[in-house]
């Protein structure tokens, strides 16, 4: 399967030089020229996560992802997740095959239970019912995904009868973003979608189990092959010290404020070390650093897709540029290489 | 010891992986047929047998409830009676709840013997324990022993830190939640909490 490489980000608010929060129009304007760098350095996806919040501004990401089709003629776009369990299947496939038909054939979409709970208030759904609006919407949007006037019936939405939904454009590639869940692995596999690890603690190579699982669900389907990717946070920099003195305080500060609602415990300079070593999930150093443990991790979970999630609240812009510019050109050729 | 792990979603399969590498027979549960999670028990825990939670239940010394605690109200409070039962939920999102989960299991599990433990620690970081302290709260000493064995066995230090009411000290927000520690720091967080 070809190998691919990509960015995510979650449209964290970024910070001048002096550290001071940028505003969130400035911050999105700064997202579309990431996301045209992204593909000047020669990367295959530029993804952005869905979120509702002061410090992630991003809850149209579809938007800025158009906005950043106009200006690029190679990298695909996609979100990173789209949280599906708060929104409405049509209207997702009407975005996002909107935008397939914009950016001529690039968009790519990432479905997702949603861990980032925040667009569950907002748009008037109990959390309690995340795995069955999940569930129920996952099948909504694989009977869009097959055009032609779609009939069904569920207890989340309004039911449809011979309607069509349009835009109808070229099939575009559809993952599911899994964090834990082996259900969530076993479903991407029923629908034939492919599956996107998202791995932001501990040791990578547990999730070995869960690649297998889905490769033996795809087969027991009757699909086919399909590609696993990767999503994994990172920073990266000319040095190992840089990347990780620049990445501790803005992680220190978005883990400790995300885990009072989310349950995280804060981070130490022990479990911080843990996590940049090998056996960890940062993706933070110098380009041989993170293009050896992104190759190493690869293998060992059979993927042939990798997406660093860069941009860490409160980094610059300009240090986040300085990112993308590394991660195009020099670790992703070096993992190639690393890769055979 | 026979044991019987409800939930096959984050933790379940995790805990039966660790149970069976440290020689106990393991049995699986979801919700409902347990051909729906057959794959996955196959995969994620191989040896594991997946039963119907009923069924699991029956055959098992130990239960650890390892479903999200909004589906706790769904299990048949009478097949737990005489169990010893491990409670690893979590109020989820935190709330501001009069009682922790386990005074609450214990209330509807009539003839069970709660022990609240392994809800501290995220899934992710259960794998290896490497000797990782976990706190455990319950009001049988039998079954505290019993669960003190079990966690011992898989790789974990078992702290004791009071009857069941003390588990609301292991819950979200608590200064040992998610945080790694040997004994000697846990026990010292553990005593300033209480």
């Amino acid at each position: 399967m070809t190998t691919t490489f990509g960015l995510d980000t979650f449209g964290d608010v970024t910070h001048d030089a002096e550290g001071r929060p940028l505003t969130h129009a400035q911050t999105i304007r700064n997202l579309v020229e990431q996301g045209v760098l992204a593909d000047q350095v020669g990367l295959d996806f530029f993804g952005i996560g869905e979120h509702h919040t002061p410090d992630m501004p991003l809850s149209a990401a579809d938007v800025v992802l158009a906005a950043i089709a106009a200006r690029t003629s190679r990298i695909h776009l996609g979100s990173a997740v789209t949280v599906l369990s708060s929104d409405d299947p049509v209207r997702v496939f009407q975005r996002f095959s909107t935008l397939n038909a914009v950016s001529d054939g690039r968009a790519e979409i990432i479905l997702g239970r949603g861990s980032s709970v925040d667009s569950f208030p907002l748009f008037g759904y109990d959390l309690a019912d995340y795995e069955d609006l999940f569930e129920e919407k996952t099948h909504l949007f694989a009977e869009i995904l097959k055009g032609g006037p779609v009939t069904w019936q569920g207890k989340t939405r309004a039911s449809l009868h011979e309607q069509d939904v349009v835009p109808f454009t070229e099939p575009f590639p559809t993952w599911i973003g899994v964090g834990g869940s082996p259900q969530s692995v076993v479903r991407a596999a029923s629908y034939g979608f492919s599956l996107m690890l998202a791995i932001i603690g501990g040791h990578p190579s547990r999730f070995a189990p869960f690649s297998e699982l889905y490769l033996h669900a795809l087969e027991k389907f009757g699909h086919a092959p399909l590609p696993i990717g990767i999503h994994s946070p990172g920073h990266v920099a000319p040095t190992d010290e840089q990347a990780q003195e620049e990445f501790w305080p803005h992680y220190l500060d978005v883990i400790s404020r995300l885990g009072r609602t989310r349950g995280f415990a804060t981070p130490t300079p022990a479990s911080y070390a843990h996590e940049v070593g090998p056996h960890g999930a940062l993706f933070v150093g110098s380009p041989e650093t993170v293009a050896e443990k992104m190759a190493r991790t690869m293998k060992t979970l059979r993927a042939s897709r990798f997406h660093l999630k860069y941009g860490i609240g409160g980094l610059s812009h300009e240090s986040l540029t300085r990112t993308i510019e590394l991660y195009g050109t020099e670790v992703v050729p070096r993992v190639r290489e690393l890769l055979g | 010891m026979r044991i019987a792990v409800l939930g096959a979603g984050h933790v379940g399969p995790v805990l039966a992986r660790l149970a069976l590498a440290a020689g106990y027979p393991v049995a699986v549960a979801g919700s409902g047929d347990p051909a729906r999670i057959a794959m996955i028990t196959e995969f994620l825990a191989p040896g594991a047998v997946a039963l119907a939670a009923a069924d699991a239940v029956a055959d098992a010394d130990l239960v650890v409830l390892a479903i999200p605690w909004h589906r706790f109200g769904t299990l048949e409070p009478g097949m737990f009676a005489g169990k010893v039962v491990i409670d690893a939920m979590n109020h989820w999102p935190p709330a501001a709840e009069p009682l922790g989960t386990s005074e609450e299991v214990a209330a509807r599990l009539v003839g069970a013997h709660v022990v609240k433990t392994l809800n501290h620690v995220a899934y992710q970081d259960m794998e290896p324990p490497d000797g990782r302290a976990i706190g455990l709260a319950g009001d049988s000493p039998a079954a505290l022993d019993a669960v003190s064995e079990f966690l011992s066995r898989i790789g974990f230090e078992p702290v004791p830190v009071g009857p069941l009411t003390a588990g609301r000290l292991l819950e979200p927000g608590s200064p040992v939640f998610g945080v790694d520690a040997g004994r000697p720091d846990f026990e010292k967080l553990a005593k300033e909490m209480s």
